[in-house]
């Protein structure tokens, strides 16, 4: 099947991006940089990424707020105009079916940006779920996404934006003109760094595109999926497909903060129990140390070779991994049982058959200064 | 199409042969490094080690996944290059030079007229 290209696939090409099937999207995995430069450069000076294959909608009506409380954990329909809020989607059994962030434009309209390959998916839960309450857009495919990260991502868009958006908060939002082009303008990001997310018509996305790559300070390069992947990694934001699915609750995630369960909506009464009830497993950080050269990854087994009977018994599973870039060593996550998830507990994971000692970590692994 | 230095001999799975005295200096192509992108683990025997022709000897780790090296002939590994313990990035740097990962004393002297030249090889990686 021809993969999807967004906007920006020819500049990607011109500037010698890597480029690799993504669910279906023809996306740059790296630059000539590469992953761990571009990395850097996002914990340093800036990043520039194409995310226009994130899927996009618009939910409006007199009564979308009914519909948005029905489909969100978090406090999404309540929230002031004009603010961002990261919510999961959940199944009436508690399983994630997405995670994602509400943008509340009124008490009538609220814009949505899902992850790409959960799109049509998403959209579909959306108008099952709704009942007609409101008119429901997908977006998708005429609207581009750029993000620009790093220490140096306000002051870079800023001045294309003749100083309208420095002032926002963290998760706020507004419209405004970047380098001439109409954007939705946010304060968010998946990187741990500062930083926007720049939504706007999928023409206006080469010029963008363009404005922000002649402006770039000293240090800024455009960013792959890769380091993509190690950024949101080392500033411990979860990935979908991942260390989130259908199979675990946001509670074991270790997303609480964003499950709010006095307000109702699909998926809280079995949430309301597992609390009640006390967590099996958790979600939990671990880190290798250097010293032991390997990185634990996806689908890996933690094990215990304790139980003396000569066979290890598998007590959880690598959901990601991959090297801590500006941490050292590799780092991780792992569904384990709650009693092996605390910090400093020692575990046993099975890389390619070689048992590779980890070890729990609270928190992020990156916490910008 | 992407030219390969005339020098060296190669194989299907991307690797490179470099003679070196009675020994092969051997690494992979520049074609693999940019497949696999910034290498961050690279797993070599020890010196002294059996090799056998097409199995495992080695893996190496990027950031974004695990490959295996396989030996291009059956030897005996008479040298490796242990600087890639704790630099890695060598390969990406330079896959021809300071990025070689073992020598090999092949053992089947035959098995080193099956390699690939330069012009096959490139014929391999365009197909």
């Amino acid at each position: 099947m021809e993969r999807k290209r967004t906007p920006l696939w020819q500049v990607h090409k011109q500037l010698g991006a890597r480029l690799i099937d993504f669910g279906g999207w023809d996306m740059p995995v790296s630059y000539p940089a590469g992953t761990i430069k571009e990395h850097k450069a996002v914990r340093e000076s800036v990043g520039l990424f194409d995310v226009s294959h994130m899927g996009e909608a618009v939910l409006r009506g007199p009564r979308v707020r009914e519909a948005v409380e029905r489909l969100t954990t978090n406090a999404v329909a309540s929230a002031p105009a004009g603010k961002a809020v990261y919510t999961l989607l959940c199944r009436p059994d508690g399983g994630v079916i997405d995670d994602c962030i509400f943008y509340k434009r009124s008490d009538e309209e609220f814009f949505v940006i899902v992850n790409a390959s959960n799109t049509a998916k998403d959209l579909e839960w959306f108008r099952d779920q709704t009942h007609s309450l409101c008119e429901i857009d997908d977006v998708s495919d005429y609207t581009a996404l750029i993000a620009v990260q790093g220490p140096k991502a306000v002051a870079l868009v800023d001045q294309l934006a003749g100083g309208a958006v420095a002032g926002l908060p963290s998760f706020g939002f507004t419209n405004a003109e970047i380098a001439g082009v109409e954007c939705l303008v946010a304060r968010t990001g998946y990187t741990g760094e500062d930083g926007f997310e720049l939504a706007c018509l999928g023409d206006g996305a080469e010029p963008l595109w363009a404005a922000l790559m002649e402006n770039l300070p000293p240090g800024g390069l455009p960013i792959g999926l890769g380091a993509r992947d190690t950024l949101r990694l080392e500033s411990r934001l979860p990935l979908y497909g991942n260390d989130l699915d259908d199979e675990h609750t946001p509670l074991e995630a270790g997303l609480g903060w964003a499950v709010k369960l006095d307000r109702e909506f699909i998926g809280v009464a079995a949430l309301r129990e597992q609390k009640q009830r006390g967590l099996t497993r958790q979600l939990a950080g671990f880190k290798i140390a250097e010293d032991a050269r390997a990185i634990a990854r996806h689908g890996y087994a933690v094990v215990d070779r304790s139980l003396g009977t000569g066979e290890a018994q598998v007590i959880g599973t690598v959901t990601s991994g991959g090297p801590g870039i500006c941490v050292g060593g590799s780092i991780g996550l792992a569904y384990v049982p709650v009693a092996r998830a605390r910090p400093g507990t020692e575990l046993t994971i099975d890389c390619r058959g070689k048992d590779i000692p980890a070890t729990v970590v609270a928190g992020k692994f990156y916490k910008r200064t | 199409m992407t030219s390969f230095p005339k020098d060296l001999l190669y194989t299907n799975d991307h690797e490179w042969l470099r003679a070196a005295g009675s020994a092969w200096r051997v690494g992979i192509t520049q074609f693999a490094v940019d497949q696999l992108g910034d290498i961050t683990i690279v797993e070599l025997p020890r010196e002294g080690d059996l090799v056998t022709k097409g199995q495992r000897f080695g893996t190496i780790e990027s950031v974004k996944s695990v490959s295996e090296l396989y030996a291009p002939v059956s030897g005996k590994v008479t040298a490796v290059n242990a600087t890639l313990k704790d630099s890695p990035e060598q390969v990406n740097d330079e896959p021809y030079g300071a990025g070689w990962m073992i020598e090999l004393e092949p053992t089947e002297k035959s098995e080193l007229s099956e390699l690939l030249s330069p012009d096959a090889y490139a014929q391999h990686v365009a197909e």
